[in-house]
C-alpha cells in the first residue's frame, strides 16, 4: 500500500515489544533497578546478573517466539478458513501434541523429552490431515477443515482418557501444561534458524494471502494455484504451531485475539498484518508470563489463564470500538 | 485485419452428476468479438465459464489458449499466465475480511506483479481510471463491506478491468445494477472490445446473460446451452430469433421491431 503509516505502526510495535522485554527482564521475585538493569544488558558485572540473563532472557525469549509464532499462525489459519475466528488449534495440531506429551509425562519419561514428544504429535496430526484430505478433484478447504476440526475432537477424547487414568501425582504437570506454561521454556536452536525461514517464506507469499482471502475462485482467476498455496499455508501455520505448543504447551487465546485486533486496528493487508502480528503476539505473550509470574507470587500461574483473563475482555473491548467507529 | 483467436475449445464435455450439460464443444473466440451465453438457469454457464478459466476441470476435450505464438492447453499454463490473459467475473463476490474499495480494486494488480513487489503509481492510476469508469470514485477509502449490491458489482466490474486481461469471461454482469449502470457496463465492453478506428482490437468478452435486449443491443455472437449436451453459436443476426430463443428458454417469447432494431418480451 502507498501510505507511509506502515513503517510508523511497525517502529512502534518494536518499540513496544523492547519496553516488554524491558519490563519482563526487571521485575519479578527481585525487582532489579533501572542502573542494575542497564549494566547488565552493556555487559558489566552486576550481582543479578546471572538472575536476568540465565534465567529472565530466556523465558522472556521463549515467550516473544512462542507468542510470535502462535499469532502468526492464527493469521494464516483465518485465511484458510476464510473465517476470522479461526485460531492455530483448529486443525489439531495442539491436540496432537498434547496427547503426546501427556502420554510421554504418564509414562515418566523425563520433562526434558516432553518437547520433543509434542512436536512429534504435532507432526503426526499434520501429517494425518494431509493424508485424509488429500483426494482428487476441485480443492477445497471445507474437507481440509472438516478433516482437521474431526481429528481435533479425536484428539480431545484421548486427552480426557489421559486425564482419568494418570496418576494424581502426574496430574498438576499435565494440567500446566495443557494450559500453557513458559516456567521452563526454552527455544531450540532448531526454532531460532527455522523461524526466519518461515517468516521470509511467508513475506513472499503475503500479497498471495490478501488473495486467497477474497476467496478460492477469486484467487484462482487472479492467478494463484490455490491448491499450493492452500497446503502452503497450512503446512506453514501448522509448523508455527507445532513448534510453539513444544515450547510452551497449549497457550489458548494469543493466535485468535492478536491477529484480530491487529485486523481491527491496523489493516487486513498481510504485508503489514504477519509482522505486526507477530510483534504484538510476542509482546503479548511477554507481559502476560510477567503477571503469570508476578501477579501471585512467589506462587507461578499458568501464563494460559492469564491470556485469556486478559485477552477475553481486551478483545470485547476492541468490538465494541471498532463497531463504534464504522 | 485479421483477428487473433483468444480461446479455443475442442470436444469439451461438461457434466455434473446425473446430467451431461455439454457435449462435444467445438468453439473459439476471436479478438474483437462479443458473445452473449444464453441458457435457461442450471444449464451449464456458470460451469462453463469457470472451466473455460482452468478453476474447474475439463472432464473430457481440451481448452487452448494463445502463448507465446501458439495455442497451448490451459492445463500446462501456468494460473498467472492464465489471468494476465483472462479475467473472470463472479456471478456473486464475498468479502469475508473487512477491505477497503481502492485495496479490493488493487487486487487486480495481481498478476503483474512479482513476490517483493509493491504496486507502483502506474498500478494506482489504473485503478484510478477504473473505479472513476465505474461511478465509484470518491468511495477508495470505503469499507467493502459498506457498499450498496450495485456499488458492490461495480467494484467487481472494476477489479476485473484493473486486471487488463484481454479476454473478459463475465458471469451476469449487470445482476444488481440500475438501469444506467447496466449501459454503462455494457458500452464500457463495447468500447474495450472495439476501441476507436485506429487502435487495434484486441479484446474479446462472453457474457452470461438474461437480459435479451441488451444481449440483442450490445453483443455481435450469440452461444446457447441447452443444457443437455446441445449448444449453438454464431452471430448474432443469424441466431436469435424468437423462435430459437423460445426453443431455449422453453416460453414462447416474442420479438418487436422498433426503429432502433429489436426488442424480445416473453409471451
Amino acid at each position: 500500500m502507498r501510505h507511509n503509516y506502515p513503517k510508523a505502526t511497525l517502529f512502534t510495535l518494536v518499540t513496544v515489544c523492547l519496553l516488554s522485554l524491558l519490563l519482563a527482564l526487571k521485575v519479578g521475585s527481585v525487582a532489579v533497578s533501572w542502573s542494575d538493569l542497564w549494566q547488565i544488558i552493556s555487559g558489566r558485572e552486576n550481582e543479578w546478573r546471572e538472575l536476568v540473563m540465565q534465567l529472565r532472557l530466556p523465558r522472556a525469549l521463549a515467550a516473544l517466539l512462542t507468542g510470535a509464532m502462535l499469532a502468526m499462525a492464527g493469521c494464516l489459519m483465518q485465511v484458510l478458513l476464510r473465517n476470522p475466528l479461526a485460531d492455530p488449534y483448529i486443525m489439531g495440531v495442539s491436540g496432537g501434541a498434547a496427547f503426546f506429551a501427556l502420554s510421554a509425562m504418564l509414562l515418566g519419561l523425563s520433562a526434558a523429552f516432553i518437547p520433543a514428544a509434542a512436536f512429534a504429535g504435532a507432526l503426526v496430526s499434520i501429517l494425518l490431515v494431509f493424508a485424509v484430505s488429500r483426494g482428487s478433484g476441485p480443492w477445497s478447504s471445507t474437507r481440509m477443515l472438516l478433516s482437521g476440526v474431526v481429528l481435533a475432537a479425536g484428539w480431545g477424547a484421548l486427552i480426557s482418557l489421559i486425564l482419568a487414568l494418570g496418576p494424581d501425582n502426574s496430574l498438576r504437570g499435565m494440567l500446566f501444561w495443557l494450559m500453557g506454561d513458559l516456567s521452563n521454556a526454552r527455544i531450540p536452536l532448531a526454532v531460532w534458524i527455522a523461524f526466519p525461514i518461515l517468516l521470509l517464506l511467508l513475506m513472499l507469499r503475503s500479497r498471495s494471502l490478501n488473495i486467497l482471502a477474497l476467496g478460492e475462485v477469486t484467487a484462482a482467476a487472479l492467478g494463484e494455484n490455490t491448491r499450493h498455496l492452500g497446503w502452503f499455508i497450512y503446512l506453514l501455520a501448522s509448523l508455527l504451531t507445532a513448534m510453539a505448543v513444544s515450547i510452551a504447551g497449549s497457550i489458548g487465546f494469543v493466535g485468535l485475539i492478536i491477529p484480530h485486533a491487529m485486523r481491527l486496528l491496523i489493516s487486513n493487508d498481510h504485508r503489514l498484518l504477519l509482522p505486526a502480528s507477530a510483534l504484538a503476539g510476542g509482546s503479548f505473550l511477554i507481559l502476560a508470563d510477567t503477571m503469570a509470574r508476578t501477579i501471585a507470587a512467589p506462587l507461578q500461574l499458568p501464563v494460559g489463564v492469564i491470556t485469556a483473563l486478559t485477552g477475553v475482555p481486551l478483545f470485547l473491548y476492541l468490538l465494541h470500538r471498532a463497531r463504534i467507529h464504522s | 485485419m485479421s483477428n487473433t483467436c483468444l480461446l479455443r475449445t475442442r470436444g469439451l464435455g461438461l457434466t455434473i452428476p446425473g446430467r451431461v450439460l455439454l457435449d462435444d464443444f467445438n468453439w473459439q473466440i476471436q479478438a474483437g468479438e462479443c458473445w452473449a451465453l444464453l441458457g435457461r438457469n442450471g444449464s451449464g454457464k456458470s460451469t462453463l465459464l469457470h472451466t473455460l478459466a482452468g478453476i474447474r476441470p475439463a472432464q473430457t476435450g481440451a481448452i487452448e489458449l494463445p502463448h507465446e505464438g501458439n495455442l497451448q492447453s490451459v492445463t500446462k499454463l501456468p494460473r498467472r499466465t492464465i489471468a494476465r490473459q483472462m479475467a473472470l467475473l463472479q456471478q456473486h463476490t464475498a468479502y469475508p475480511f473487512d477491505a477497503t474499495v481502492e485495496q479490493m480494486a488493487l487486487a487486480g494488480r495481481h498478476p503483474h506483479l512479482g513476490a517483493w513487489q509493491q504496486e507502483s503509481a502506474a498500478d494506482f492510476a489504473i485503478v484510478g481510471q477504473a473505479l472513476d469508469d465505474m461511478d465509484l470514485s470518491g468511495l477508495e477509502k470505503r469499507n467493502v463491506s459498506s457498499l450498496s449490491g450495485g456499488e458492490a458489482r461495480r467494484l467487481a466490474f472494476a477489479t476485473m478491468l484493473v486486471q487488463q486481461a484481454p479476454l473478459l469471461l463475465l458471469d451476469e454482469p449487470s445482476n444488481h445494477l440500475d438501469v444506467g449502470h447496466q449501459i454503462q457496463i455494457m458500452r464500457k465492453l463495447r468500447e474495450l472490445i472495439e476501441p476507436d478506428n485506429n487502435k487495434k482490437n484486441n479484446s474479446a468478452a462472453l457474457i452470461a446473460i438474461h437480459d435479451l435486449n441488451l444481449a440483442a443491443r450490445f453483443c455481435s455472437h450469440v452461444l446457447m446451452l441447452f443444457g443437455d449436451g446441445r449448444y449453438l453459436a454464431g452471430p448474432l443476426d443469424e441466431i436469435l430469433s424468437s423462435k430459437q430463443l423460445s426453443e431455449l428458454y422453453d416460453y414462447p417469447i416474442e420479438q418487436l421491431l422498433w426503429d432502433q432494431g429489436r426488442c424480445f418480451l416473453p409471451g
